[in-house]
């Protein structure tokens, strides 16, 4: 009985503190996203007097549209820096962990060091344009891949630690070949991480403003980020398309969450913790 | 089995290879450009005059100093609220997973969009946090524009968004601790404080280091949220490492921005490399 008063006493000082810390911010957006102008910047959290749902089609006409454009940018570098750092790093996150030698235990190092350091700017810039790949989408999947191979093969080598060898000697028995058996049976046995490496991965890419920033620049290649960033210097003074325009560029990372959010922690469990 | 057959070396290799690519290789060529005097109109040979420029001028000294508290500052906190969140939220309380998806709620939301809705917040006369303090009876100060306050305030920022990753690393770590552990301890009449340091907190120590490597890393390169709001302003008070490697960048000075890039990465070397050798040789014993 005292557990369950305890408990419930949690639960409500729980819910109190999430509602003033955490809510309220959302709240706050969501409430001036709505309002007209004048009403949106005095900031304050009320109710809109009137609901302008006008804003958002505002937001979206405001320079002459561009933020199709940069929701175009922003998908398909999502899309395909996931697409490839699932390919690209389940398949290194297998080997490493199944292999114990000196080449394995360099690989981990670079890994470890890859976590800690941010990407060098200007070299970058200039080996992109050394390759013509700068200002192109290609090339900043390229960076996008390359800054998140680390994380990505840590995951997958913490969750494969969990995947039994036997399955792949029986496969082999029966005269699969390597790379079927990948494809076939150790690819699928890792969809709880390949669903946390999706949510984390596609969060950081499209969230991503540093990136595009310096590796991407120019008024075509403009992102999500980039439109929000110049939106602010623009729209100081009409909070109210800002915070449209803040709404309009979550939606579609809240989908991704609402998606995977079930399976964020099993798969932390594996990667993060066993390491 | 034939491990090395079966294993084969080459399933690593398309990762290496855009690594190596796309990551490594400019970090190599950022130790020579940094040598180098290189701006719109040409390139020559500097040696360490970027540094000494670096060195000598306090707008850009300051941003070691402002790198280094920030990444502190934000660090310690992640670690000490991210685990006390993470004990409550994996107690017995009923909405614990709408509480979890709430905490980490705001890494969903992109920096960018955070920064602009604190700094609204955080406005002095009309933000919802001065408000607040009115009611109570207390003036509340200019978050942002104080040359005192300001780096704390971003710092504060940065906690309120991240704290929902540590939060979710901790979960991982107790929930897969064993829970004969926790039904021996209370057949032993422990407290539940005493479960707390003796049982919980030892055995989720792989996920505070990776909170700890992951919380200090990030706060060092932090670069966006600063540059939200406040700019590195008023003046350059809240300028980091990240922050000046843009404004040089930004103003065409390649050598400099690229020095300043290669004093972050010595100094996220220096600091990372050895603290996680030696919270990874605590993990061991």
């Amino acid at each position: 009985m005292k557990r369950k008063v305890t408990t419930l006493i949690g639960d409500i000082l729980g819910l109190i503190g999430a509602f003033v810390i955490f809510i309220i911010p959302f709240l706050f957006m969501v409430v001036n996203s709505l309002k007209e102008r004048t009403e949106a910047n005095l900031l304050n959290i009320s109710l809109p007097s009137e609901f302008q749902w006008s804003n958002f089609v505002d937001a979206f006409s405001a320079q002459n549209y561009q933020i199709l454009t940069a929701f175009k940018n922003s998908i398909l570098l999502t899309l395909f820096s996931v697409l490839g750092l699932i390919v690209v790093g389940s398949m290194a996150g297998y080997v490493i962990q199944r292999r114990r030698d000196k080449l394995m235990g360099t690989l981990n190092a670079l890994i470890a060091i890859g976590l800690m350091i941010p990407a060098a700017v200007m070299p970058t810039i200039w080996l992109l344009q050394f390759l013509h790949l700068y200002k192109t989408m290609f090339g900043m999947v390229l960076v996008e891949i390359g800054l998140q191979i680390p994380f990505t093969t840590m995951l997958y080598r913490g969750f494969m630690a969990s995947v039994p060898r036997e399955l792949e000697e029986a496969a082999l028995i029966d005269g699969s070949s390597v790379p079927r058996l990948f494809v076939s049976i150790v690819f699928p046995l890792l969809r709880p991480v390949t669903a946390t490496i999706i949510i984390l991965n596609a969060c950081t890419i499209f969230n991503d403003f540093t990136n595009p920033l310096y590796f991407f620049p120019g008024s075509e290649n403009v992102t999500v980020q980039l439109t929000l960033y110049n939106f602010m210097g623009q729209y100081s003074s009409s909070y109210n398309l800002l915070f449209a325009d803040v709404i309009i560029i979550t939606i579609p990372m809240l989908i991704v969450f609402i998606i995977f959010n079930k399976q964020l922690v099993e798969g932390m469990t594996a990667g993060a913790v066993k390491g | 089995m034939k491990e090395k057959r079966v294993y084969n070396i080459w399933f690593v290799v398309p990762a290496l290879i855009i690594f190596g690519i796309f990551f490594l290789l400019p970090i190599l060529i950022s130790f020579v450009f940094s040598l180098m005097n290189w701006t719109f109109t040409g390139m020559s040979w500097a040696g360490l005059r970027n540094f000494k420029t670096f060195f000598s001028d306090y707008s850009m000294t300051i941003g070691i100093k402002n790198t280094l508290i920030y990444a502190a500052a934000t660090c310690i906190f992640k670690v000490v609220l991210g685990f006390l969140l993470a004990v409550f939220l994996t107690s017995g309380i009923r909405t614990k997973n709408f509480l979890r998806s709430v905490a980490f709620f705001p890494n969903i939301v992109s920096t960018i969009a955070v920064g602009i809705t604190f700094t609204a917040l955080m406005h002095p006369s009309k933000g919802l946090i001065n408000k607040a303090l009115a009611v109570i009876g207390i003036t509340g100060p200019d978050w942002l524009g104080n040359t005192h306050l300001a780096l704390g305030s971003v710092i504060f920022t940065d906690i309120w968004k991240g704290v929902g990753v540590a939060t979710i690393i901790y979960i991982a770590g107790i929930t897969s601790i064993d829970r004969s552990y926790y039904e021996a301890a209370s057949i032993d009449g422990a407290t539940s404080f005493q479960e707390l340091m003796k049982i919980t907190l030892p055995l989720c120590r792989p996920s505070m280091n990776s909170v700890i490597i992951l919380a200090l890393t990030s706060g060092m390169r932090c670069f966006d949220l600063i540059w939200t709001m406040t700019g590195g302003g008023p003046g350059f008070v809240t300028d980091v490492l990240a922050s000046i490697v843009y404004k040089k960048y930004a103003a065409g000075y390649y050598g400099l921005s690229t020095a300043g890039n290669v004093i972050m990465f010595i100094l996220i070397a220096v600091i990372a490399i050895p603290l996680q050798n030696w919270l990874q040789s605590r993990e061991e014993v």
